[in-house]
């Protein structure tokens, strides 16, 4: 799909998702808004629309980064543990230091996600049997492994109410004054465009990219932070959404290839567009209550996760 | 000239490479032969930074291989190593300018683009440089990755069993190219092979490697002797005179 489409549809979605909720704005009425209309847009539709975008563009393009990395279409922040680690992090930080604000609760879950995409990492490198499919799985049940542990530690202290809400995504919490941490990572994607050159060369390899004098570690380092930056960022503002960063880039490279300076733009696109398309239909289809995201999305991408699987043979 | 000097490898307590000494000269063809397991891509990877060695020196233009900086490195020599089976979907042009990454990071620039356009001549990919990768035949995607090669324009070009897989019209294919790149553009080509006839009919110089130690090194016409081969290989190998080459008859 060319770009231009793409961009005119995230138009469309956006302004669609200004318009829909309990409280009746509609589109005719955007010249004389009453005060209360203007609220509910200035504090809650725009604040939501807003992050519904960042999280989409920032999660595909981490997700687009790690497959690159990892040369593997299967690995993404869901299937490598990275997301759970997030969560554990945020339960540590709401146990032991229950008093620090959202800057401190980020640093707290980027630590644990760091450590658990290194951890995923690691396995990679013993792992003899690199089948396409294996790595996720063990990507899967290691990050199983770390959220039976955060569920664990949940019910013993309590915390399972209020660590529903960064178990499952959900937007229908945001609002202004509790969001803004999502705009870290739009530096975070900056880099991303960025450093897209040399994400390419080191996902030919690490000989390939020693070859053409990359410092290949120092690359897949960098990635591998911005990977897990994002991802608590994410998860600690909206929650945990799956399968985004996995099924938007594979949609994407499928068509336009493996060079990141080609694809990342639509990947962006196609990341907004899909989550601000779910949020929508999770808003109407029960409409006047809501599904979150984490499930609208958990749905519809497991389910294009699993005609990708059947398919795989023309990934390999 | 490429120097080595007292270079080796370990694995898990074994010698790869023993004290390896051996000159490169420059504008020749050499290969590296021997039986499996001899150490020849080691030491290839080694002389390439692709791997460390564990004692000794590597000089390339003088300049011990530790002391140089990956970058400049990349401009003064390349590899490309037998896994070319790598999974991404590229385009053949793509994957070629990528040869230019270490002059430009990636914004390429006019220049690049000459050297780009040249490699894909060179290597006669016109018709299929907007394909992928994947769309290709194993004779093609090696000849795409040559180019990449070629465009990033080393002095020193290593070549890890560059044949491997290739039916008997590319193998040639491809070994004309490396004497062109020597004959015509002055390149220095190391390569590992196993073809030892390929060895004989195109390179001037042949290291013969067994056990991670050189026990012999010389011209083609010194190394392609029955007495010398049977050193290297443990067998008999009948060596004859066909077509003004000298051609191992060592099938039966």
């Amino acid at each position: 799909m060319k770009k231009i489409y793409l961009a005119a549809l995230l138009i469309a979605f956006s302004v669609l998702s200004l318009f829909i909720g309990v409280k009746s704005i509609s589109i005719t009425d955007i010249f004389h808004l009453t005060g209360d209309q203007w609220e509910i847009l200035w504090i809650s539709r725009i604040p939501r629309l807003i992050s519904i975008i960042i999280a989409g563009v920032s999660m595909s393009i981490v997700g687009l980064i790690m497959q690159q990395l990892t040369r593997n279409k299967f690995v993404s922040p869901t299937t490598a543990g990275t997301m759970d680690s997030a969560s554990f992090g945020i339960m540590v930080s709401m146990l032991l230091f229950s008093s620090v604000g959202p800057l401190g609760k980020m640093s707290v879950a980027f630590i644990f996600s760091l450590t658990g995409t290194f951890i995923f990492m690691k396995i990679l490198d013993r792992v003899k049997y690199k089948d396409t499919i294996f790595i996720p799985l063990v990507g899967l049940m290691f990050g199983g492994i770390v959220s039976s542990a955060t569920t664990f530690f949940a019910y013993k202290y309590d915390l399972i109410q209020s660590m529903s809400a960064w178990l499952y995504g959900d937007f229908s919490m945001i609002m202004q004054g509790r969001y803004e941490l999502i705009y870290i990572s739009v530096p975070l994607v900056v880099a991303a465009y960025l450093y897209a050159n040399k994400f390419t060369v080191a996902g030919m390899g690490e000989e390939f990219a020693v070859n053409l004098g990359l410092n290949y570690k120092q690359v897949v380092n960098l990635g591998l932070v911005l990977v897990a930056l994002v991802t608590s960022v994410v998860v600690l503002t909206v929650g945990s959404i799956p399968f985004i960063g996995l099924i938007v880039p594979n949609l994407v490279t499928m068509y336009l290839g493996d060079n990141l300076k080609n694809n990342l733009s639509h990947t962006a696109l196609l990341g907004a567009v899909f989550v601000l398309a779910c949020d929508i239909l999770g808003r109407v289809v029960i409409y006047p209550y809501e599904v979150p995201i984490g499930l609208t999305v958990g749905v519809i991408g497991s389910g294009i996760f699993l005609y990708m699987l059947m398919r795989r043979k023309s990934y390999e | 000239m490429v120097k080595v000097r007292g270079v080796s490898k370990k694995y898990g307590g074994k010698m790869v490479v023993d004290r390896v000494n051996v000159d490169i000269a420059k504008g020749k063809i050499t290969s590296f032969i021997g039986p499996n397991g001899a150490g020849k891509s080691t030491l290839m990877s080694m002389i390439s930074r692709l791997i460390t060695k564990d004692e000794g020196e590597i000089l390339i233009d003088d300049k011990e291989i530790g002391s140089w900086k990956s970058g400049e490195l990349a401009k003064k020599i390349s590899i490309l190593k037998q896994s070319n089976h790598i999974n991404i979907k590229l385009k053949v042009k793509e994957l070629v300018s990528f040869g230019r990454f270490p002059y430009s990071q990636g914004k390429l620039t006019k220049e690049d683009w000459i050297h780009i356009d040249e490699a894909i001549a060179y290597m006669d990919l016109g018709s299929m440089q907007d394909k992928y990768l994947d769309e290709l035949s194993g004779g093609q995607k090696q000849r795409a990755f040559i180019a990449m090669v070629i465009a990033q324009n080393t002095d020193y070009i290593l070549l890890d069993e560059p044949l491997n897989n290739l039916d008997m019209k590319h193998s040639v294919q491809i070994m004309k190219v490396l004497r062109r790149l020597v004959d015509e553009l002055g390149k220095t080509v190391i390569i590992v092979i196993h073809d030892i006839n390929f060895a004989s009919c195109y390179s001037d110089y042949i290291v013969a490697l067994k056990d991670g130690i050189i026990i012999k090194e010389g011209t083609t016409d010194e190394i392609m002797d029955s007495a010398v081969l049977k050193e290297v290989y443990d067998m008999d190998i009948p060596v004859e005179i066909i077509g003004g080459n000298k051609i191992c008859v060592y099938f039966r």
